[in-house]
């Protein structure tokens, strides 16, 4: 009882009640820092891009630079990024979503579980340049595959043209870092299938495959798609693995940039990389939003 | 029981085929980089890695701006959101965005806008590649919110919060004596994703002309294939370690609760 009454009494009380008309105020000033290091560093830098995209050399305000998008080699440009992540998208969504199973059904605290989800991180996340000099490691002129592939089965990889640093080579690079993403994603869906439904299908004299066609499927649809929509979007901004990869040429948007920042600009075409990176932003929250919209829908199921 | 082991076979099948499928190249950067002159094996791809002043130069700015973007991201993020959660739920919506935004904006294009920007850092802050920091926080944003948020969601902060306060605790104590022990884990967490991903980070420092480990990487490849293949098989092994790490740190986390 002592203890109790001196609390309520000490100084914390007045100070903190007599605090109470200034602490609106003050307390804004605690998210101040925050609010200015995201202000100079991230939102200057995005407002930068976006209103250059409008601007021509001088300044002024011109549509320009956008309908020079729709024409020539950055409609191509774009063109080309869109079917390499959406074939990379759908490869990585199918085989990662097997894989993710094959985790899924294993034991929750399981050694192969963490290997797979820690391995998943590394590769989904900070593959960049390390995963390109894997493959030329693995299918560059002088890679084990290649070379296995010459001495023993009398296969040149490279007859054909050096596609490896093409669109196909990057497709194939691109799967390393996209399978790995799906599994990172799907997995917690996959989780959040309660083995209760397989049981009461069971007991109602359902097989296997009347659970996935009208429950498990069913189910999964909305992640699935969700996690297709994030793997575009991941492959779309993906930049390291392909700029150490590709030196020469310009095949996607993220390597167009690249040349408007390492010089090689046409003058009085300055703010055409910001309008390329426009595109990209629009195209990457279009992907993003429907996700966000197919989360919800999907959070009424799982969980 | 028919399905069970069909089950379990399909599941064998798609872990010993992806399984290969992945172990592939790794084993092929491993052949690769220990290759000797006439088909012999040598360490020398490895033994050279110490030998390059400019390699070792490279590794030791990325350790140096991982451990300075890691403190600079707890710094400006954990005071903002413990607050939040306790006296602005207001600017909830706000940070949230804004810490979510840079998966909007790939790094590509931020560089873009961050082009004039660190001119001005650099007139500032002298042009040391640890001026990386800024950029790097901001990169680290997302993934360092969402591993803090689900710390501060754990925990009863408002309660806690309360007993220190009306027990004198000023909130600068508050702070650094309730939330930082309680979250612990959490920002364990986030600092380890911070140091993977600021040490694979190639986009923003070679575009804006620093040589980090990843820009050195790149360079080294174009004229010495193998220690380039050494070094990227060092760096994956090492996030993978990492990353391995913290999934235990998140399982103790788990327990503790539990015992409580």
């Amino acid at each position: 009882m002592t203890a109790v009454a001196p609390i309520s009494t000490k100084p914390g009380g007045p100070t903190k009640s007599g605090a109470a008309g200034r602490s609106s105020a003050l307390s804004y000033l605690v998210a101040l820092p925050f609010l200015v290091f995201v202000g100079i560093f991230l939102v200057y830098p995005t407002i930068l891009v976006l209103a250059g995209s409008f601007q021509d050399s001088s300044g002024a305000f011109t549509f320009q630079n956008l309908t020079d998008l729709t024409k020539g080699v950055y409609l191509q440009a774009f063109i080309r990024s869109v079917e390499l992540s959406a074939l990379t998208a759908l490869i990585g969504a199918v085989f990662g979503a097997l894989l993710a199973w094959a985790v899924a059904v294993g034991k929750p605290e399981g050694l192969l579980r963490r290997i797979v989800v820690a391995a998943s991180g590394v590769l989904a996340q900070f593959g960049g340049v390390p995963l390109a000099f894997a493959f030329l490691a693995t299918v560059g002129f002088q890679g084990f595959v290649t070379q296995f592939l010459r001495d023993n089965v009398g296969i040149d990889l490279f007859a054909g043209s050096a596609w490896l640093f093409e669109l196909p080579g990057l497709t194939l690079v691109y799967t390393f870092f996209q399978i790995p993403l799906m599994v990172i994603v799907f997995l917690p869906a996959l989780d959040g299938l309660r083995p209760q439904w397989r049981e009461a299908t069971a007991s109602l004299g359902g097989t296997s495959w009347t659970y996935w066609r009208h429950v498990g499927g069913p189910i999964l649809v909305p992640p699935f798609l969700g996690a297709l929509l994030l793997l575009f979007a991941n492959a779309f901004s993906a930049y390291a693995t392909a700029a150490a990869l590709v030196s020469q040429g310009s095949p996607i948007v993220p390597l167009q940039i690249r040349g408007f920042l390492t010089g090689e600009v046409v003058l009085g075409q300055e703010n055409l990389g910001k309008a390329l990176g426009l595109g990209m932003v629009v195209i990457v929250s279009i992907a993003m939003g429907v996700n966000v919209l197919l989360q919800r829908r999907m959070s009424k199921w799982v969980r | 029981m028919g399905s069970l082991t069909k089950r379990r076979v399909l599941r064998t099948i798609i872990l010993l085929v992806l399984g290969f499928y992945f172990l592939l190249p790794l084993f092929a950067m491993g052949e690769f980089s220990t290759r000797g002159v006439n088909d012999t094996r040598s360490l020398d791809s490895w033994a050279q890695i110490t030998q390059d002043p400019d390699l070792v130069d490279a590794i030791i700015t990325s350790l140096e701006l991982s451990i300075t973007s890691s403190v600079l991201m707890l710094v400006i993020l954990v005071p903002t959101m413990a607050w939040i959660r306790l006296r602005l739920p207001k600017l909830q919506r706000l940070v949230e965005f804004l810490c979510l935004l840079p998966l909007a904006i790939p790094a590509i294009v931020l560089v873009v806008g961050m082009a004039p920007l660190y001119a001005w850092v650099n007139y500032f802050f002298g042009d040391s590649a640890l001026t990386l920091t800024f950029a790097y926080t901001v990169l680290v944003l997302p993934f360092a919110y969402r591993a803090i948020d689900a710390g501060l969601s754990a925990i009863d902060l408002k309660t806690l919060a309360e007993a220190a306060r009306s027990l004198g605790a000023s909130w600068l104590t508050v702070l650094l004596k309730v939330v930082v022990p309680n979250i612990r884990t959490a920002l364990i967490g986030a600092a380890l994703l911070s140091v993977a991903l600021v040490l694979g980070e190639f986009t923003i420092a070679s575009l804006l002309n620093f040589d980090t480990l990843q820009v050195q990487v790149n360079l080294l490849g174009k004229r010495n294939a193998g220690v380039s293949i050494a070094v990227s098989l060092l760096c994956l092994l090492f996030a993978f370690v990492l990353l391995f790490a913290l999934s235990y740190v998140g399982q103790r986390r788990r327990q503790t609760v539990v015992e409580e």
